[in-house]
């Protein structure tokens, strides 16, 4: 059976040639980057090309890229890092009620420290900075909003955050979960204004277990490193770096294409193209706001459950995302704080895609979803 | 120091004449739970077994695998020695030394098989007590109520030497009691309820009623996952999946709502019992606990069972959830049985199910299904197509 994947947003699949260069890394250039001999310079020189790469597509310096293991360490690193770093017990720290559970669960665990989180609701379908001005202090450590909600595809007020903090003076850090942003969305560090940002390589067709975070010069003294070990990428994250990976994230980042447009044109045809198909069936809601990121369409059926409607599909080789984690009375925390009612939260999908995506792979999908509201069981 | 495993028999040793199957069962059981971790002999002497491996490096697997053999009251690790009082002494200093060390009072106790020892019973047990006094200062013996009790027993090819024994899974041995055959849901008690059963003898077949696309191909792994947990302590399990759909869109679409659940559960006992009967078990093993759930009610319970041909046999009967989950914990299914998947479709949970149906209300809810013998047919296509799986204990 041929697959149709449209879950991008839960990870990609490799390209052929990150692929290559992963293999070529592990079997040619397979020194440590900290050894003085020939190999272990040769082994350098990828991982500068690297951090080059990141950087200039961030609108960085290369000084400021730290590769870690993916997206979670990386969002560990600027929230734990960040807020022991700026702040300390008794501080306040800011995040959106939206954000992945790599940066709310590190913001529990701030709270178990002594920090103050203050978890900021959407209202009208997004953040508003009003609401984030109102919760800012004078001993607030930390603000992390991510760029693109990850259920939804609702694309965060950051670089407004970004203004507001400077407006007030604020010493708060800005981070900002760029995972599901980075390569479809245009992002620039300068543009947000953020201090710290995360990105991962396997959203973007590198492999899985690479991630980088973005941390401005100025603002590294106030992170603290969350591992400890050797002095590799100046301690902020000790251990001898994925090459093959760091490679392949490298490669990743060059085979985007070149321009905003052309990184959007066709997943915004393919995201239209459901719209409009879906529109012929009353029963569907769109959760996804018409102005969010292209890649992430979030619908309901409001009468099957997300899971059957997930294995019905996955029978029928199509692969999304149910939106609810569960069934089982654990309901997705994200969409409901969206304020979407409980059922549609309970039969939400998430569809996702990419440029490996074709507009029949969206018309099976619709067929598909047509066929299980004609012959599934309605739970109302 | 060459070591073995002596093992004491549960409930068995009561048995009376049926005493040397039930025994011979047990060794084949225990032959079963050990033999992946290497070669190792098997002896057996009135109430006691003793399972001694080539290599004494991994007692620990040992007893662990065989601390889940049914039908064994305790086991104790103990050392082999050469019968001279000389060499016993010492040796039960040195092997006891880490139980010895922790404690403040000790006995010593022996029990002489062979009666051309030169020394009788409680003069071994006082030289080797004294010897331990000697060596462990803080020590005292208490005869009464002692802490650890040092075990010396003079068999005819050697003295063996143990201290605290562990305790055995209890229950009888599986197999000794007929097959049974256990619905399996994948939620917290029914694993339960087939390590109970599987703990009074019973050998396990399973049934499992898999509704694609309302359940997924993760729920059926996740029942899998389970009967491997089980049978870590019943052994291997054959499991039937049953394709469930069919027979749940006839009942949504025939019957009235409020019935469905108890009517589904009718026809899974009418169709588990198919399958038991082509097995050659004698009864089924349900999960269920009095008043847990609308279908529990002892009414509901009373509709369910009027369509059963053979015993269904329910342990957890009168247990709370709290007792239930003490036993998941204990056998390590409590973290697989809450992973949230769909189980038995949720989807067709009626919203305001009868707590209390009658007979004559079930047999009218039915009779739609019943016309042009439907019911027949798709109980029939179900229990053809159900796929079988052999599930091998998960460790050794």
């Amino acid at each position: 059976m041929d697959v149709i994947y449209l879950d991008n947003a839960a990870t990609t699949r490799v390209s052929e040639g990150c692929a290559r260069v992963a293999v070529r890394v592990m079997t040619e250039v397979w020194g440590n980057p900290s050894s003085r001999h020939r190999m272990g310079m040769d082994a350098e020189d990828v991982l500068r090309d690297a951090r080059k790469t990141v950087a200039s597509e961030l609108g960085a310096r290369e000084d400021e890229i730290f590769f870690t293991s993916g997206g979670t360490e990386a969002n560990n690193l600027a929230v734990l890092g960040g807020a022991r770093g700026r702040g300390r017990a008794g501080w306040r720290v800011i995040i959106s009620s939206v954000e992945h559970p790599s940066v709310d669960q590190a913001a529990a665990q701030l709270e178990a420290e002594g920090f103050e989180v203050v978890r900021i609701a959407p209202r009208d379908g997004n953040i508003q900075i009003d609401d984030v001005a109102a919760v800012l202090t004078d001993n607030t450590a930390l603000v992390s909003m991510m760029l693109v909600n990850n259920e939804i595809g609702t694309i965060l007020p950051v670089a407004q955050v970004a203004r507001l903090l400077r407006r007030k003076k604020s010493r708060a850090l800005l981070h900002c979960d760029a995972v599901q942003g980075f390569g479809r969305l245009p992002v620039s560090v300068t543009a947000l204004g953020c201090d710290m940002l995360t990105l991962s390589g396997h959203k973007i067709h590198a492999p899985k277990g690479v991630g980088a975070l973005y941390c401005r010069k100025e603002a590294q003294r106030s992170l603290r490193a969350i591992l400890y070990g050797g002095s590799q990428q100046e301690k902020y994250r000790p251990g001898t770096e994925p090459l093959p990976n760091i490679a392949a994230l490298d490669q990743a980042i060059r085979e985007l294409p070149r321009t905003p447009a052309q990184r959007t044109e066709k997943i915004a045809a393919l995201n239209t193209l459901a719209r409009q198909e879906l529109a012929k069936r009353s029963e569907i809601i769109i959760n996804s706001p018409e102005d969010g990121a292209p890649h992430i369409l979030s619908i309901a059926t409001g009468c099957i459950k997300s899971e059957t409607l997930l294995n019905f599909l996955s029978s029928k080789g199509i692969c999304v995302s149910s939106g609810s984690a569960c069934s089982k009375g654990k309901k997705s925390r994200v969409l409901s704080q969206f304020g979407l009612p409980d059922h549609i939260v309970d039969s939400t999908l998430r569809i996702s895609f990419s440029d490996d995506n074709t507009p029949e792979d969206v018309l099976a999908l619709c067929a598909a979803l047509s066929e299980a509201l004609g012959t599934l069981a309605r739970f109302r | 120091m060459k070591e073995v495993i002596l093992i004491k028999f549960g409930e068995l040793s009561l048995k009376g004449l049926n005493r040397s199957s039930f025994e011979s069962v047990l060794v084949k059981n225990v032959r079963q739970a050990v033999k992946p971790l290497g070669e190792f002999e098997i002896k057996k002497s009135q109430s006691t077994m003793t399972v001694a491996p080539k290599d004494c490096s991994n007692m620990d697997s040992y007893a662990e695998a065989i601390s889940r053999v049914f039908g064994i009251a305790a086991l104790s690790r103990a050392c082999v020695c050469p019968k001279d009082i000389d060499i016993i002494c010492p040796t039960a200093a040195e092997y006891l030394q880490e139980q010895l060390e922790e404690v403040s009072t000790f006995k010593v106790e022996t029990k002489r098989a062979d009666k051309a020892f030169p020394l009788k019973s409680p003069e071994v047990s006082a030289q080797v007590g004294e010897y331990i006094l000697d060596h462990f200062p803080h020590l005292t013996v208490d005869v009464h109520n002692p802490d650890v009790i040092v075990h010396v027993e003079i068999r005819d090819s050697s003295a063996y030497i143990h201290g605290r024994p562990l305790q055995g899974a209890g229950g009888l041995p599986v197999g000794t009691g007929g097959r049974a055959a256990i619905m399996i849901s994948g939620g917290i008690d029914s694993p339960v309820a087939a390590w109970m059963m599987a703990k009074r003898g019973i050998e396990l077949t399973a049934v499992h009623f898999a509704s694609p696309p309302y359940t997924s191909e993760r729920a059926e792994r996740k029942v899998i996952d389970l009967l491997g947990k089980v049978a870590d302590w019943a052994g291997v399990i054959k499991l039937f999946v049953v394709p469930f759909t069919e027979m749940q869109e006839a009942i949504r679409d025939k019957c009235p709502e409020e019935l469905f659940t108890v009517i589904m559960r009718r026809y899974m006992i009418r169709i588990a019992q198919r399958i038991a009967e082509s097995q050659g078990a004698l009864a089924l093993i349900s999960g269920e606990s009095l008043g847990q759930v609308a279908s529990q009610t002892l009414s509901a319970l009373c509709r369910t069972d009027s369509v059963a041909e053979m015993p269904v046999l329910r342990p957890l009967i009168g247990m709370d959830k709290e007792e239930i989950i003490r036993i998941s914990r204990k056998i390590d299914t409590f973290e697989l049985s809450i992973l949230p998947f769909e189980d038995c479709c949720t989807v067709f949970t009626p919203k305001h199910p009868r707590t209390r149906p009658t007979a004559e209300l079930i047999e009218e809810g039915e009779a739609p299904l019943k016309a042009d013998g439907l019911d027949e047919r798709l109980m029939d296509e179900a229990a053809r197509n159900a796929v079988r799986h052999w599930i091998a204990p998960n460790r050794g």
